[in-house]
């Protein structure tokens, strides 16, 4: 076998062991999103839920909560950014990433500054590789977040929100996550969380021309908001986590669909070429045979005379 | 026919129990509170303990909530809890296991936490 064909051939067979993987990586992910949907849509009774209470707290009293109460002078912000622990996801991170970074530059221009909290390790990756200042970070369940995540970083942020900005706490909380829009898109939003506009939340939740009764707070509207809220922004925490989780692996088993087809392509092209060159080194050991036949005939030729 | 509450008892990350009732037992933070078809519109923060919830057909289910609310307005009643176990899926023997760890550590909440279990799980035997 000649030198050329050889090398093809290795080639070929390095592809479709790449193949091989990205093609299983694909169903991996194809089978992690229904998982990862799925578990949306079981958390969305208490998200559903939740949000009805809030509302029901927010329009049957006039309380007063840090987490709803607007600062007259916002002069700081914190922007919760969920990435994902792993790559092999195409532009997911990068978009996510970006987004974040927009909504940064659009803060800082309204003269807040600035502090982030970041989930997954690729954005820390991508932060401490810029030498970026971050507040937090929360890495290791991306893929399967569980509600014990969402409560562990919402903590150190209501914390913030709870503290006086001049003692180092936040007047704002922003989330930039991707949004789970269907298994072909997924787009990085951001939104800002806190403080809670109530109204928003009344408009999501109530159906048009419900009227929500008169509730009893037990023990008091205070206290009922004073727990509710909290959960509130857990439950929006974790909904983002899953939301996250979907799509980044919608994204994962895109990018591994294109490179298993680019695989099969490249394995394509190489076959032609490895048939190409078996052709040419048959047609050129036909041509030297018949070369050194006919210069044996005219020698032969030769000696006749 | 008598009223009926619609009750659903729903953990964060999924739906634990839902369906008819008539009365719903469980445990405020001012006091255990006993709701029956048409009380007046209450959302209350629960604390940590066993929900009874006795059912049209006469059945009792008890289910141990850790940390929550209970809402109910027109004959529905919901109850959210970050963790919520129905007393037939907990398993006493890691709640007894938790019990005596939480006590070796001296952790309070986790104390709590494993003893409602065992209570929530003794109760709907």
């Amino acid at each position: 076998m000649g030198a050329q064909l050889r090398v093809y051939k290795r080639r070929i067979r390095s592809v479709t062991a790449t193949k091989k993987i990205t093609k299983a990586m694909e169903m991996i992910a194809a089978s992690r999103v229904v998982k990862a949907q799925r578990k949306v849509a079981a958390s969305t009774p208490y998200a559903r839920e939740l949000t009805r209470a809030v509302t029901a707290v927010g329009t049957g009293s006039n309380t007063k909560h840090p987490l709803t109460t607007e600062a007259e002078n916002p002069t700081r912000a914190a922007v919760l950014l969920l990435t994902s622990d792993r790559g092999l996801a195409g532009a997911f991170n990068s978009n996510a990433i970006k987004a974040a970074e927009q909504l940064t530059e659009r803060l800082e221009r309204e003269g807040k500054q600035v502090d982030t909290y970041i989930v997954g390790r690729r954005g820390v990756a991508h932060y401490n590789f810029r030498e970026r200042k971050i507040a937090e970070t929360f890495t290791g369940f991306t893929d399967e977040p569980s509600y014990a995540d969402a409560k562990k970083i919402a903590a150190p942020l209501i914390e913030a929100l709870e503290t006086e900005t001049a003692d180092g706490g936040v007047d704002e909380l922003h989330i930039v996550y991707t949004e789970f829009v269907s298994m072909m898109t997924q787009t990085a939003v951001d939104s800002r969380m806190l403080p809670l506009r109530l109204e928003e939340v009344a408009q999501e939740s109530t159906t048009k021309g419900e009227i929500l009764p008169l509730f009893d707070f037990e023990p008091s509207a205070e206290d009922v908001l004073d727990a509710l809220l909290p959960r509130y922004v857990e439950s929006r925490i974790y909904n983002a986590l899953l939301q996250s989780a979907a799509s980044k692996h919608a994204a994962t088993r895109r990018a591994m669909k294109s490179a298993t087809d680019n695989a099969g392509e490249l394995i394509n092209t190489l076959s032609r070429l490895a048939n190409a060159a078996r052709q040419a080194e048959i047609t050129q050991e036909i041509s030297e045979i018949v070369g050194g036949a006919s210069a044996l005939a005219d020698a032969n030729a030769g000696s006749d005379n | 026919m008598a009223a009926e509450l619609h009750v659903a008892l729903v953990a964060a990350d999924r739906e634990v129990w839902s369906g008819e009732a008539t009365l719903v037992v469980a445990r405020t933070t001012s006091g255990d509170i006993g709701v029956m078809p048409g009380h007046q519109p209450l959302l209350g923060v629960l604390e940590s303990g066993p929900v009874t919830i006795r059912t049209r057909e006469g059945g009792t289910v008890v289910a141990a909530v850790h940390g929550g609310f209970i809402s109910f307005a027109d004959d529905k009643l919901s109850l959210l809890a970050e963790i919520a176990e129905l007393s037939d899926e907990i398993d006493v023997q890691s709640a007894e296991q938790e019990l005596a760890r939480a006590k070796a550590e001296d952790d309070a909440e986790a104390q709590r936490r494993a003893d409602v279990r065992l209570r929530a799980a003794s109760a709907g035997r």
